[in-house]
């Protein structure tokens, strides 16, 4: 909300500075966003009266005027504005004049020359003030702006606009009235509210109103005014603080209504008398009803809706926003003003509904005064009468039902234990006063009963809240707390996860972090899912569904590296991915219907190390990438099976399996994503799930061996379609009890093996722990190792 | 006898004039060998007298234990000049940079958020992650923050294409504040914990992300005051910026699950953002309404809690002007925090 340092000043006027008031309003919960002069620095301008107006002897579009400035000569000043008239009261800068150029230096006026003539000064416009961007003309004062006196003063220029970032709790401080008492309450300064007098009726006309909700309106307040001149024209002092409101001019009628709600909160509507039919009746919509509003948007009602109606249906949608039908407009001779209270409850985030906001509605869903509907028809029925003219009627106020305001009870030593400070009772009880809670003493401390313009006070703390307020939350002490010294439990088998964050990083890996919406072409190509979960709401059509897999995004990280000349990219991300799923249920970190593990994902791309003077540059390729993947699970067993996905080439993917469990995937990005998203070189990609990776077996210790291990060789020959892991775990599995470890250390093909066979050789490494074996015993164990791989794998030793 | 001394210098200059393993040798049998200087002398003895032949005799075998001496001495010293010869042969240039893989980085986020994980993991509070689709009722029914109610504008909500089963759409966490009531639910007081992770509001500029990091705080026990959120905050920021010279101050607010509530504020007293007040938290003490949804007694049980912006943090630890280049993935940045 913006206002009018002056305006709110002209109700409360602490001895405090700008900036001393922007600042106790902040620390009291009414932050002051911004502060702005409300125009630029200028000095040496005075109101001026032009006499007389002649043409320049040498220019067409200049004049020649005669101003007095209330000395006792005239002054002669040339000016090329060609609203100048004789007669009119205009600003003048006198030579010496400071002003702010537009380009914000500060420039001095000097007695100059133009074309020939002498000129004394200068006459202003809106713009060279830096009060508006009208550069049209010269900016024309009122009629009676006192001559001589300096411009800043009669315009009111030596003001400060407030910009306040006001909570949803402080409703009551939407108006300049509630924030002076608000700045009352701080500050202690007398509040000087303006005093509204009743304006007296001129005739007997009334409006019937009947109120079928009284659960959605608990009040409303009307009267009738008739033959006013709508056209009247807005005085320049209305239009001025409509204007450091932040509220455009619209026309005499409507600017009153908007003054009033900033002066006082009270929103108020007027309607065209003669446009209405029968008599308003507020009650909720009904489906098939629908309401053409002021802002030319036409909405459906339905039972939620609070609308008020006449003999023609829905006329306006009560407490957001008035009707087309029934507008007040410049035409407009008979008129009726409403001044209701409308329940925040039958408001709240109806007009987010229909998409738009107003001002009414911001004010009524967070709770608008429910006993200042007379005082603000009586205010505007004054400034009605001022601008416009006209004959009211009676003031008529039909009360419903008004909310309650039960008394809230604080107890001063719950205050302390909350606050951690205790607040004497006798302090507790000056803070309610300033704030004007009106309270009682009870045995344990206060009973309170909030006041029809606080919403925000229902329960015990928020009285707490409000005596930490007005104390002063930096008058409370910063403590360190005592706390009991229990130990937490610490899981040895689940590693935290930044290790395995650190472990991929050690293998040359960058973190990154991506959006988790992705496009949904991403979500098809490299999940292979159509059906990815939607936002419903999304910020654009790249990021319009939650991705189901990281990959997607780590090409795209590729690429973004790639047009930056960075040849080598290598970067994993760790992070949730999302999936439907109708097994997962509630549970104490689920929500049902939604998979969201984390998962940990990778890609390389480019040479398998950095470009180096001591290796020959390669390319990455499938098993630079499965050691990687090996690395991060220091010892769990990892089986690798061929699979297919959509993101990877058919021939060069895997299962990453623990425990017969498949917990990722790797292998090469496929050709057709590499061309399609434009990747000279094939990255390899893996996916792993984090549970997995986070899981580390308790070490046990198995006894050394004292005796000299033997170790041999076998060299097997088979068919090349006979993947390596078969022949390991042909032996691993039934391996005799004294084979301790076996590898693969060599694959050949080529001289000695025939085609479409490959040559595997593997060392093995025997011991016994209670004896040194002996070379038959050896002997007997390759012997067995040779009949597995044979009987398994149909494998021959290599000759 | 008269040239014994002559022989053992004369010996004793070739030995070290020396420089082959043979020639030296070849020396040894010119002086020691049978057919020697030093043998012949040997040979001689008979002739003499035998009160002379006993001194004569210990003479050279002194001077031959002397040649023999200097033999090793020399052999010794060949050995070595060898071996020198060979190390410096040997040299490497220990300039040419490291052979091998290189080494990545992990993001500025995770390490800022290790680093805060760690210094509130110094006071023993838990860390806990959860689900980032949420429901309604956590995300906001559970936070005292109700359907309708005007303070959930202050959050601009993703919401996606499935139901929870009372038939409200899920949605994207605008805070971590759900783990919160997650925590309390599933563990017993006192609740001490932090909850870090990503979260999404529908807002993108210069100074907005769809999608960021929080980290929020909780701690609940029998007598958790706002003294003490005053006194933990304030410690952790100095903590996290290991420095004293920082203000902290804390102004009233409104947050639906917090009263009283409060926006925190810091200003460096040093550095390029010297005494310029920077907002960063909202905080306060845990309101009564979510006390009840963790299924306790607020009569009996209250705390703080706090949702600070771990970009944030982030940015005015490490100096950072653009919040996207946390999430452009560009090396060139992100291998600037080793």
């Amino acid at each position: 909300m913006k206002l009018s340092e002056l305006w709110l000043r002209s109700f409360v006027d602490p001895p405090l500075s700008t900036a001393e008031l922007a600042h106790a309003l902040t620390m009291a919960g009414l932050e002051v966003e911004a502060i702005e002069p409300a125009a630029p620095p200028f000095s040496g301008v005075v109101v001026a009266e032009v006499l007389e107006v002649a043409r320049h002897p040498n220019a067409d579009r200049l004049s020649v005027c005669q101003v007095n400035v209330g000395e006792p000569a005239p002054l002669s000043i040339v000016c090329g504005a060609p609203n100048v008239m004789a007669g009119m009261r205009v600003p003048c800068a006198l030579v010496g004049a400071r002003l702010t150029g537009a380009d914000g230096e500060a420039f001095e006026i000097k007695r100059s020359s133009l074309r020939g003539v002498d000129s004394q000064g200068m006459l202003c416009s809106a713009k060279e003030l830096g009060i508006e961007d009208d550069h049209s003309g010269i900016l024309p004062l009122a009629a009676d702006a006192p001559i001589g006196r300096g411009v800043r003063e009669v315009l009111g220029l030596d003001d400060t606009l407030f910009t306040l970032k006001l909570t949803p709790n402080r409703a009551d401080c939407l108006s300049l009235v509630g924030v002076a008492r608000e700045v009352a309450a701080i500050t202690g300064a007398v509040l000087r509210a303006p005093a509204i007098a009743p304006v007296a009726a001129q005739s007997d006309a009334r409006f019937p109103v009947k109120i079928s909700a009284a659960d959605g309106c608990g009040r409303f307040t009307g009267r009738v005014i008739r033959n006013v001149n709508a056209a009247a024209p807005v005085p320049e002092w209305m239009k001025q603080r409509l204007a450091r409101s932040g509220q455009r001019s619209i026309s005499a009628l409507v600017d009153v209504t908007n003054y009033v709600m900033l002066e006082l909160g009270r929103p108020l509507h007027v309607y065209d008398l003669d446009k209405l039919r029968g008599g308003i009746d507020v009650r909720f919509g009904r489906k098939g009803e629908r309401l053409k509003l002021l802002n030319e948007q036409t909405v459906d009602v339905d039972e939620t809706v609070l609308c008020i109606t006449d003999a023609s249906g829905p006329i306006g949608l009560a407490g957001i926003m008035g009707g087309d039908s029934t507008k007040a407009e410049t035409d407009s001779r008979n008129i009726f003003l409403e001044s209701a209270f409308f329940f925040p409850d039958a408001i709240a985030g109806r007009a987010r509904r229909y998409n738009f906001a107003s001002d009414a509605a911001h004010r009524f869903e967070r709770g608008v005064d429910f006993d200042n509907n007379v005082a603000g028809i009586e205010r505007a029925t004054e400034l009605i009468l001022a601008i416009c003219g006209g004959e009211p009627g009676p003031t008529v106020d039909d009360v419903a039902q008004l909310p309650e305001r039960k008394p809230v009870r604080v107890r001063s030593a719950r205050a302390a234990k909350v606050l951690g400070i205790s607040v004497s009772d006798a302090e507790i009880a000056a803070i309610f006063s300033r704030l004007g809670l009106a309270s009682a003493n009870t045995p344990e401390g206060f009973e309170v009963t909030p006041p029809s313009y606080r919403f925000d006070v229902a329960i015990e703390e928020d009285l707490i809240e409000e005596i930490a307020r007005i104390y002063g939350y930096e008058r409370i002490p910063a403590n360190q707390p005592r706390a009991r010294a229990a130990m937490s439990p610490q899981r040895e088998a689940v590693r935290p996860l930044i290790r395995v964050k650190e472990a991929i990083a050690a293998r040359d890996y960058q973190e990154v972090v991506n959006f988790s919406f992705v496009e949904a072409g991403w979500e098809r190509d490299f999940c292979g899912n159509d059906a990815p979960v939607k936002l419903l709401n999304p910020i654009s059509s790249q990021l319009s569904v939650m991705r189901s897999g990281l990959a997607g995004s780590l090409v795209a990280n590729v690429r973004y590296n790639l047009d930056r000349k960075q040849g080598r990219v290598r970067v994993f991300e760790l992070g949730r991915v999302f999936r439907a799923d109708n097994n997962v249920a509630d549970g104490p970190l689920t929500v049902a219907g939604v998979a969201q593990p984390l998962k940990l994902a990778a890609i390389a791309y480019g040479p398998a190390y950095p470009e180096q003077w001591g290796l020959a540059e390669r390319k990455v390729d499938f098993h630079d990438v499965k050691g990687d993947i090996e690395s991060l699970f220091a010892s769990a067993a990892l089986r690798f099976e061929r699979t297919t996905h959509p993101a990877l080439h058919p021939s060069r993917a895997a299962n990453v399996l623990v425990d017969g469990k498949t917990i990722g995937w790797l292998g090469e990005l496929h050709p057709r994503w590499q061309q399609k998203y434009e990747l000279p070189q094939a990255p390899l990609v893996f996916e792993l799930d984090l549970d997995a990776l986070l899981a580390v077996p308790l070490p046990a210790y198995r006894e050394l061996s004292k005796f000299p291990p033997v170790i041999r060789d076998l060299a097997v020959v088979v068919d090349e379609a006979v993947p390596a892991q078969a022949l390991l775990e042909a032996m691993l599995g039934s391996r005799p009890a004294l084979v301790q470890d076996l590898w693969l250390f060599d694959l050949y093909r080529g001289k000695g093996v025939d085609s479409g066979k490959k040559s595997l050789a593997f060392r093995v490494v025997m011991q016994d722990t209670s004896k040194t074996l002996t070379d038959a015993e050896a002997e007997a164990a390759m012997a067995q190792l040779l009949q597995l791989l044979t009987q398994r794998v149909g494998a021959k030793l290599r000759t | 006898m008269d040239n014994l001394e002559k022989i053992v210098s004369a010996a004793l200059e070739q030995f070290s004039r020396i420089h082959g393993a043979a020639e030296l040798e070849q020396a040894k049998a010119r002086f020691l060998g049978k057919a020697g200087a030093l043998s012949d002398l040997l040979k001689g003895l008979g002739k003499l007298p035998a009160e002379e032949r006993r001194e004569a005799g210990s003479r050279i075998n002194a001077a031959k234990d002397r040649l023999e001496a200097a033999l090793a001495e020399r052999r010794e010293a060949l050995a070595r000049a060898q071996l020198d010869a060979r190390l410096a042969q040997e040299a490497v240039d220990v300039t040419l940079p490291g052979r091998g893989a290189g080494r990545g980085r992990l993001h500025p986020l995770t390490r800022t958020q290790d680093r805060i994980e760690a210094i509130f993991r110094s006071i023993g509070f838990d860390i806990a992650d959860g689900p980032e689709i949420e429901t309604d009722w956590y995300n906001f029914t559970a936070l005292n923050n109700p359907e309708n109610h005007p303070a959930r504008s202050m959050q601009d909500t993703f919401y996606v294409d499935q139901k929870d089963a009372s038939g409200r759409p899920l949605l994207l966490r605008t805070h971590t504040s759900p783990m919160q009531v997650r925590y309390a639910r599933m563990h017993e007081p006192p609740l001490k914990v932090i909850a870090p992770g990503r979260t999404y509001r529908v807002d993108s500029d210069a100074t907005h992300s769809p999608m960021f990091h929080q980290v929020e705080g909780l701690w609940v026990d029998e007598d958790i005051s706002f003294a003490d959120l005053k006194g933990v905050y304030t410690d952790f920021l100095r903590r996290f910026f290991e420095t004293e010279e920082l203000e902290v101050r804390f102004r009233p607010s409104f947050f639906p699950f917090t009263e009283p509530s409060v926006e925190i504020d810091m200003a460096f007293g040093a550095g390029p953002n010297q005494n310029q007040w920077l907002e960063i938290s909202g905080a306060g003490q845990v309101h009564p309404a979510v006390i009840r949804n963790f299924g306790l007694d607020p009569e009996q049980y209250i705390g703080f809690a706090f949702g600070s912006g771990i970009e944030r943090l982030a940015m005015l630890r490490y100096g950072i002007h653009d919040l996207r280049l946390f999430y452009d993935g560009d090396l060139r940045f992100l291998q600037q925090f080793p």
